[in-house]
């Protein structure tokens, strides 16, 4: 992206109210006022051009009108009296709105799923002619067909260079990357040799000199050739709204990422990678099963592209997007390698796959004798066993997690390093897990879920309050209840559920819905209002005839929190009021884009 | 805008829509249409009967009469389905509010679930072969959660496809997302 300046921004718009044509909304009038003087001047230039294109060239959808969201014109914006399109009405009366708001009104600025009229400007710089046409542009989820509409200012002083670069700019990923995946044939072999030693020696054997060479001389370069393919063909862009990659050489697949969906951004460097200073960006979009990813970049790179993607995704402008850089961050928690392998050993899945590994393979033998059988149920054994342990080690050590203006900043890994980030406002729920051992050391595991996102451990170990304390930066405006301010259920539980009944609680505060279950590894869940989705209230027989009931939440990751056994009288109670704050919990709620 | 206030609760509105009215907070329940019942009925009937039949004739063809006798379970378990379809077509029910659906359902496992309409993503009407047959639809109520599960069954068509205009145009006006 050719980095157009925030005063641009304002040109664009203003283009048009210089030159005195008849205005379709009340955007020119407004931005008018902080017109840089030399935004003047060049916007003369584009005057004839802009005449005949008008009212087309302010007539830009949303995407477009971001741009007006820049720091100099934000004051602007604030002022003006905006006239709002229905599809921005969401987020109506929240200060934070960044775009459209000033958007022309009766044009073209509906960002909801209807189809939007779009101004496509292209601007060379040099001759200033301004080709303006229109494209008709679904702003729904992901496919978006808007050609690149930059500004007409802003192509001309981005241009500034050699040549006029006004097409959205297309970049291709790190030049290591067709490497990544050399080894693939070289581990085929290799595991069909380790699977048939003998074969694979008499094969060995009978391949001469020539055919060796035949061989290598058609797989290697056919070999590099796919590779360098993938990666010739693979490319990706930004615009103001969204993020593009097109990729594929015979299976053409174009992604548009809508950048207000982005969940999350996570930088992880493989180890391999590491070493050759690369890294791969990997984005949680909202309504996508898999992961899109850009492997590889260059790690500082893959860095700035992710503080540029947020910081559009939060609704900075193109132009401050790309100068904000990455958002100064205050770390809020570091937790200690001592610790973290004290709380590993004090956990009991480290115990208990380690049990498992030790004891079931030696009475399998005694029992069968088979050696096949023996490794095939020792080996996963084993794996899962070190994965809980050392896996465990290796993946969470050196947690940091750190809070920025973009979301709050995890990054931990011993080997594999990864940097993710939880954009505030997109947590469904958060549950707080107390093992048993941990608790006179009074540490707490803290886990969330964030829809879309894979991501599930936000803080491994830490004590109780430190870790309270990051839960209410994750969750504005919460406080996490203590275990005596939750209330238990009634003593006629423990016929429905022996013994455990004791470990359920619950807690509704004017933000949360708080459950506590599980007697020896307690978890505390907490569910802002404002996220839970459907409220239900289920009865068992056995449940009825003691007259207790369940009541549970659901979120939107899949998620269902439950408050078990609660008195009959009470969930009914409950189901309704739930049901009333969840319903008005979305007011308080935050935007979407959060920083602006 | 986005959810309604509570002043929209009021008895003021529940004229409007015949069904839609929470007065005094108690819903206006709704029971489903009897095609519901018979269509399940037959269903039982033709399944198990079959299976009496196949349970009775096999072995009393091959081993002896007495053997037929395994044809008895198949149809105790009619006679005991026969009463319980009846008990849990009874127990269903929905009610429109002003501002959420409840559906309430189960006899020995109740469940009764609350969706709020501006959480509503989607809204499903669907027809089977058989159900067409028997001139029922259903509504499915989709939300950004999986969990939810809010599914009406046996609706009449017209019913079905007026909750369904209903249910979005609520959901417009009440959008809330995620």
């Amino acid at each position: 992206m050719t980095t157009p300046e925030p005063a641009d921004a304002t040109e664009a718009t203003g283009t048009s109210a210089e030159t005195g044509t008849t205005e379709p909304a009340g955007a020119a009038a407004e931005t008018e006022t902080t017109e840089p003087a030399g935004a003047a001047a060049e916007a003369e230039t584009t005057e004839p051009a802009g005449t005949t294109a008008e009212p087309m060239t302010t007539a830009a959808a949303a995407g477009v009108t971001k741009t007006t969201g820049t720091t100099d014109t934000r004051t602007t914006e604030t002022t003006g009296p905006t006239t709002e399109p229905a599809g921005t009405a969401e987020h109506a009366g929240t200060p934070a709105e960044p775009a459209g708001t000033a958007g022309p009104a009766g044009t073209a600025a509906e960002t909801g799923t209807t189809t939007v009229e779009t101004g496509t400007t292209t601007v060379e710089t040099g001759t200033t002619t301004v080709e303006t046409g229109t494209t008709a542009a679904e702003t729904g989820t992901t496919a978006v067909e808007t050609r690149s509409t930059e500004p007409a200012g802003t192509a001309a002083r981005a241009g500034e260079g050699s040549e006029a670069v006004v097409e959205v700019v297309e970049r291709r990923l790190h030049p290591v990357t067709p490497l990544r995946r050399a080894w693939a044939p070289v581990a085929v072999l290799f595991g069909w040799a380790v699977h048939d030693p003998d074969g694979a020696q008499r094969h060995l054997s009978r391949l001469t000199t020539t055919t060796l060479l035949i061989g290598l001389a058609v797989i290697v370069p056919a070999a590099a050739l796919y590779g360098f393919c993938s990666w010739w063909f693979t490319h990706f862009a930004v615009t103001e709204s969204e993020l593009r990659i097109r990729t594929g050489l015979v299976f053409r697949r174009t992604a548009h990422i809508r950048l207000e969906r982005i969940q999350a951004i996570d930088v992880t460097q493989p180890l391999l990678a590491r070493v050759a200073g690369v890294a791969k960006l990997k984005l949680d979009v909202i309504g996508t099963d898999k992961k899109d990813e850009l492997a590889f970049l260059g790690a500082d790179e893959a860095r700035a592209l992710r503080a540029e993607l947020l910081a559009r995704a939060a609704g900075f402008a193109p132009g401050t997007a790309h100068e904000v850089g990455e958002a100064p961050s205050r770390q809020l928690l570091r937790v200690p390698p001592g610790v973290l392998a004290v709380s590993l050993v004090l956990s009991g899945a480290t115990w208990g796959s380690l049990a498992a590994a030790l004891v079931v393979p030696p009475l399998l033998w005694l029992a069968t004798q088979s050696v096949w059988t023996l490794l095939a149920v020792a080996l996963p054994l084993l794996g899962a066993a070190g994965a809980s342990s050392v896996g465990r080690f290796v993946a969470e050590y050196d947690w940091t997690v750190a809070e920025s203006p973009d979301g709050l900043r995890i990054d931990h890994g011993l080997l594999d390093r990864a940097h993710e980030t939880v954009p505030p406002g997109r947590v469904q729920s958060v549950r707080i897990v107390e093992p048993l051992l941990w608790r006179r050391r009074g540490w707490v595991r803290v886990e969330l879920d964030v829809s879309g996102s894979a991501n599930s451990l936000l803080i491994p170990v830490a004590p109780r309050e430190l870790a309270e304390a990051v839960v209410a930066r994750v969750l504005p405006g919460v406080t996490v209840p203590q275990h005596a301010a939750l209330s238990p259920s009634p003593r006629r539980a423990r016929w429905c559920v022996p013994l455990w009944w004791r470990g359920y609680g619950l807690a509704v505060t004017d933000t949360v819905f708080v459950a506590r279950s599980g007697l020896l590894c307690r978890t505390l869940s907490l569910v802002p209002h404002a996220k839970v989705q459907s409220v239900r209230m289920t009865q068992g027989p056995w449940e009825r005839a003691r007259g207790v009931a369940d009541v549970s939440v659901d979120t939107g990751a899949d998620q269902t929190v439950r408050a078990r056994l609660r008195d009959a009288a009470e969930a009914r109670d409950l189901l309704a009021a739930q049901a009333e704050r969840s319903r008005t919990g979305r007011r308080d709620a935050r935007p979407d884009r959060w920083m602006a | 805008m986005e959810t309604g206030s509570p002043r929209d609760a009021g008895p003021g509105q529940a004229g409007t829509q015949g069904t839609a009215a929470a007065v005094e907070g108690e819903p206006v329940w709704i029971a489903l249409p009897p095609g519901l019942l018979k269509m399940r009925r037959l269903l039982l009937v033709v399944w198990l009967g079959l299976i009496a039949l196949a349970a009775g004739l096999v072995p009393g063809l091959l081993a002896g009469p007495a053997w037929a006798a395994f044809a008895l379970p198949p149809l105790a378990l009619m006679a005991w389905g026969w009463v319980m379809v009846d008990r849990n077509w009874r127990s269903w029910r929905y009610a429109e509010r002003a501002d959420d659906l409840l559906i309430s359902r189960g006899v020995l496992w109740r469940e009764e679930t609350v969706v709020p309409y501006g959480r509503m993503q989607l809204v499903e009407v669907t027809s089977g072969p058989v159900e067409r047959h028997f001139g029922l639809a259903s509504v499915q109520l989709h939300t950004a959660a999986a969990a939810t599960d809010a599914t009406i069954p046996g609706l009449d068509p017209a019913e079905a496809e007026r909750l369904r205009d209903r249910l979005t145009e609520l959901g417009e006006a009440r959008s809330a997302g995620l």
